[in-house]
Formats: structure tokens, C-alpha cells, sequence
């Protein structure tokens, strides 16, 4: 298990020297010695990962702040935006794929794999706008930016987060759904499915200790994978949704040249990535008992 | 026994061929698909002949809600919407193939090449791979675009490239299937070379898997090349491309209830999405996998 999580750490490592040329602002030639940014890339390279061990990110080029304050904040915003967008999907999805299983065939399969199909295939953006128009203007239940004001509870802050977070909802839907779905009708194939009906166990047993403990299992691995994509479509939510988190960070210092800023934003969001992917691994070793026990020997 | 092959196969071959055409014609789903992307076509290539109106011109009065001279309303710009939607196919059917064309050839040659030879190549190409597929293509593309500075050719270069490695895995799949295959020892011990092998041989032998990803590809292609127009990285303005006309226009929806200056051209790209996937989803089922 250690050699797979460090085999998962690799690509990280390779991401930040893929990034480490964007590191030198070759159009900021008025070169700023303070700053470093005339030295040759390898050497800021070096300086930048030293920075990073301990623990400091830089100067932002744009606002002259260190970076990671204005990243960390951003960070947690995003993170509220993302967690309300999983706790609404990741029920959604498993309920929708694990339905369409039981109904396999029927046209309710058909019409919640299309629709999850399609959904997932739209843009982001465009499902936002389209949210938008429906639930914010036309019924007017939902307001339309994401921002909430300065002093709102929790609760308030979660209503204002409905709208964007359901606009990922409605890309991540069609993955995790597709993928409850298939592995639900493979565990109802199986020969233990089989047996347990047998053994004169009901319907709703069956699926609960039977079918769901093994069809879920390859959707938590989706889900992990999804969590890369969540994170690029926060770029596009957060700027249409006008909301301060680290896709807006990311936005802002790209289009400001703000290289610090980019850089670190998007190591964060690799980071966070790995991290998200570890979290899933462990969580899948802990479910499935055939990898726990050949993890320990 | 090569003259045996060479007699039988043409024919089988077209049988096969006649048979998964007749199959994809019976679909309804990919019947469909085909139709909505044949329109936005014919609208990519005739759209400012067609327009009742000059897609570019600002000579109208602003914001006007539908009416029969302006159907789908006006912009805030006083541009024509319905002119802009049949305009607007124009770009995203030019930038998004191309970027699923470089992304389909330059995975099959890496999927070729990874799954035909295997061993040091395999794992270097498939880590590098790896390396790519860590950050999402949105993170990629943006920072890409930021440092070699944006332009048409940049987002399909940058797409294409991102695209290359995810294609390149369906591919490597394929070819490990096929290799085992006898017509590939045969093929080698003949003495052909390993390109020849590869391309000649093994290449027609995967063609169906490549197709439906290309279709696959292209429905992301979409969706990636609207989402970077969206942010201001893709197509400039003036072009009336759809996800441009969303990008001048979504602020509006704020202030007032100007919805149809963003609704059409949304419609407009979800029809071709869901076209482009009901096509592939067809192609899926009908090269079955």
C-alpha cells in the first residue's frame, strides 16, 4: 500500500516541473531583483521548492501580499462550495444509478442513463445559466450569486452555495451514476447475489447487505477520480457565480499574470487532488476486505 | 493460403461493413444525433448567409425582448440573437474537431507504439501519462494559454495535447488485446517492421474502439474549448460564438430579466452536446463495447 501511495505522489512531482518554467515571467523584463525573477529558472526553481518546505509560498506579483493569504481563505470558500456539491451528488447519483439498475431495461433506466449522459456532457456553465434562469428567476427560490453577505449564518451561506454547487451536481451525476449502475448489475449477476436470494433472504435485504456493499466499491474510485474535473469546473463556477475561491484565484492571476499566484494556486488544487486520491484509497481498502488483508502481508 | 484470405475476406468485410450501417440507421438516438449536427453544420458553414440579419452589426435597438423581426430578441449591444445562434456554430465546429483530430492522432500513435512494444517505453509514456491526466484540463489549459498567450491555434494545440494521453490508454487497450492475436506473430515473422506491423496490421484491427473515443473526444472538445471562450481564453469577440454571446450577455441576468440573450445560445450548445453524444453512444453500442 505505501509503494501505491507513493507511485499516486509521482505525477505530483512531475506536475511542479512541468509547472516550473511558468515560474520565470518572461514578458515582466523589467527585471525585479527583489524579487528574484532575473535569475536563471533552475535557480528560482530551487529557491521556490526551498521556500516550499518551509511552508512559504511567495509574494503575491499583483496585490504584494504573501500569496498564502489570500489563497487560504479562497481555499476554504471552495472547499464549502465543494462539499455542498458532494453532499448533493454523491447521494443523488448512487440512488439515481442504483435504480436504474433495479429497473433494468425499463424506460426509467434508459431515461436516467440519457439524462445522466447528457447532463455530464453539457458545460458547466451552460447548466448554471440554465439554473439560473429557472430557479432564480423564473421561481425565484434561489439567489443567483454565490457570495453571501458578509455576516450570513450557515444556513444562509449554504443557500446562496445551492445554485453553483448544483450546477456541478449536474456534470458529476452522470459519472457516478453510470458507475453505481454497472456495478449494481454486476453484483446482482454474481453467484453470491444468487445464493442469498436463495437462501429465501427478501428483496431489501439482499440489496442492502448483499448487493450495495459490492456494487459501491468502484464508485468511491469514480468518485475520487472526479475530484480533478470538480476542481476545474470550480474555475468556471466560481467566476460565473462572481464567488472569492481558489478557481477565481487561479482565474484572476491568470488573466493578471500574477505567476506566484498562479503557480501556488495550482499546486494547491494538485495537492488537493492527491490528497482527495489517498483519502479514496484508504477508504476503498478499508470497504474491501480482499485489499486490506493482502495490503498487510 | 494468402490467396484464400485475400478472396474471402473483401466480402466478409463488406458484409460487416453493410450490417453496422444498417444497424446505426435503425437507431432512432443516433439518427438524431447525426440530424442536429448535420443543421449546425449547414448553419457552421451558410450561417451569415442565412441570418436574417448581420450577425456582427450593432445598427438594432438593444435588449429588445422576441419580436418577429428579432425572434430571439436583441443583445445589450443591439446585436441580433437569432442571427448570432445560427452564426455562432461557425467557430466551436472549427476549433473543437480540429483539437479532437490532433488529440485522436497523437494518441493512437502513443497507444500504438505503448501497447506494441510495452516494457521501459510503456512505463515512461504511460508515467508521463499519468503526470498529465493529475490536473484537471480547465487548470491546464488556463495556465498554458497564460504563458504562450492565447490564440485559436494555442487552444487547439493545448487540447489536443491534453487529449492525446487519455486517448492514447483506449488505444493501448485495444492494441494489448490484438497482439496476442496470431495474425500479428505472423505478420512479424514475416519480417514486416514494427510500423508496418502497427499501422498496417494492427491499426485497421482497432479502428472501431478509436472511432467511438474520437466521437467521445469531440463531445469534451465541445465542452472544453465553450468553458475556455467562456472565461475569455478561446474564441475572441467579434466572433458571435455561443459561449461568447453567454459570456458578454450572463452579467445581465443579475440586473434583469434579459434571459433570452443567454438562453438561445445556450440551447444552442446543449443540442450539439447531446447530439454529438447520442452519435457516439451509438457508435459505442453498435462496435460493441
Amino acid at each position: 500500500m505505501l509503494v501505491f501511495a507513493a507511485s499516486q505522489l509521482l505525477p505530483g512531482d512531475i506536475g511542479r516541473n512541468v509547472l516550473g518554467p511558468f515560474a520565470s515571467p518572461n514578458d515582466v523584463k523589467a527585471l525585479d531583483h527583489q524579487l528574484g525573477v532575473d535569475r536563471p529558472i533552475y535557480v528560482q526553481y530551487g529557491a521556490w521548492i526551498g521556500k516550499l518546505a518551509h511552508g512559504n509560498l511567495g509574494m503575491s506579483l499583483e496585490y504584494k501580499v504573501p500569496v498564502a493569504s489570500l489563497l487560504g481563505p479562497s481555499l476554504v470558500n471552495s472547499l464549502k462550495l465543494a462539499a455542498v456539491a458532494f453532499v448533493l451528488v454523491v447521494p443523488l447519483s448512487i440512488v439515481g444509478g442504483v435504480f436504474a439498475a433495479l429497473r433494468r431495461g425499463h424506460w426509467l433506466d434508459r431515461l436516467i442513463t440519457l439524462t445522466g449522459l447528457s447532463l455530464t456532457a453539457v458545460p458547466e456553465f451552460i447548466s448554471a445559466i440554465v439554473l439560473i434562469l429557472i430557479f432564480g428567476l423564473l421561481l425565484n427560490w434561489l439567489p443567483v450569486t454565490a457570495a453571501s453577505p458578509a455576516d450570513a449564518d450557515a444556513v444562509t451561506q449554504i443557500r446562496y452555495l445551492i445554485l453553483p454547487g448544483l450546477a456541478l451536481v449536474m456534470v458529476l451525476f452522470g459519472y457516478i451514476a453510470r458507475m453505481a449502475r454497472a456495478g449494481t448489475i454486476e453484483a446482482l449477476e454474481s453467484d453470491y447475489t444468487r445464493t442469498a436470494f436463495l437462501k429465501g433472504l427478501d428483496t431489501a435485504t439482499v440489496i442492502r447487505r448483499h448487493v450495495l456493499r459490492n456494487s459501491l466499491l468502484p464508485t468511491i474510485a469514480v468518485i475520487a477520480t472526479q475530484m480533478g474535473y470538480l476542481i476545474g469546473g470550480l474555475v468556471v463556477i466560481e467566476k460565473l457565480f462572481n464567488y472569492n475561491g481558489i478557481g477565481q484565484r487561479i482565474y484572476t492571476a491568470a488573466l493578471n499574470k500574477d505567476f506566484t499566484m498562479l503557480q501556488s494556486g495550482v499546486l494547491v488544487v494538485g495537492i488537493v487532488y492527491l490528497t482527495a486520491t489517498l483519502l479514496a484509497d484508504i477508504l476503498y481498502s478499508l470497504l474491501n476486505p480482499r485489499i486490506r488483508y493482502a495490503g498487510v502481508e | 493460403m494468402s490467396t484464400v484470405a485475400t478472396i474471402v475476406q473483401p466480402s466478409e468485410i463488406r458484409i460487416a461493413r453493410r450490417e453496422t450501417r444498417r444497424q446505426l440507421l435503425r437507431s432512432k438516438t443516433f439518427m438524431a444525433g447525426v440530424i442536429i449536427i448535420a443543421f449546425w453544420v449547414f448553419c457552421a458553414i451558410f450561417g451569415y448567409r442565412i441570418a436574417p440579419h448581420d450577425p456582427l452589426s450593432q445598427a438594432f435597438p438593444q435588449l429588445q425582448g422576441l419580436s418577429r423581426a428579432y425572434p430571439f430578441g436583441t443583445d445589450q449591444l443591439g446585436r441580433d440573437v437569432f442571427s448570432r445562434v445560427l452564426a455562432g456554430a461557425r467557430d466551436i465546429l472549427i476549433v473543437a474537431p480540429l483539437a479532437t483530430l490532433l488529440g485522436v492522432v497523437g494518441g493512437t500513435t502513443i497507444g500504438l507504439v505503448t501497447g506494441y512494444f510495452r516494457g521501459l517505453t510503456d512505463d515512461v509514456i504511460s508515467r508521463i501519462v499519468d503526470a498529465v491526466l493529475s490536473l484537471p484540463l480547465i487548470v491546464i489549459a488556463v495556465t498554458v494559454l497564460v504563458a504562450l498567450g492565447h490564440s485559436t491555434l494555442t487552444v487547439i494545440v493545448v487540447i489536443g495535447l491534453v487529449f492525446a494521453p487519455i486517448v492514447s490508454r483506449t488505444v493501448r487497450a485495444a492494441v494489448l488485446a490484438e497482439r496476442q492475436l496470431d495474425y500479428v506473430s505472423a505478420s512479424r515473422l514475416q519480417g514486416e517492421r514494427a510500423p508496418y506491423v502497427m499501422f498496417v496490421e494492427i491499426l485497421p484491427n482497432v479502428f472501431g474502439p478509436i472511432v467511438v473515443e474520437a466521437t467521445v473526444r469531440l463531445g469534451y472538445a465541445i465542452f472544453a474549448v465553450a468553458g475556455l471562450t467562456f472565461l475569455g481564453f478561446g474564441v475572441q469577440p467579434p466572433s458571435p460564438d455561443w459561449a461568447l454571446q453567454i459570456a458578454d450577455n450572463y452579467t445581465l441576468l443579475g440586473a434583469g430579466t434579459y434571459w433570452w440573450t443567454v438562453l438561445f445560445p445556450a440551447l444552442a450548445i446543449i443540442s450539439l452536446v447531446v447530439a454529438v453524444n447520442l452519435v457516439a453512444d451509438g457508435l459505442a453500442r453498435v462496435f460493441g463495447r
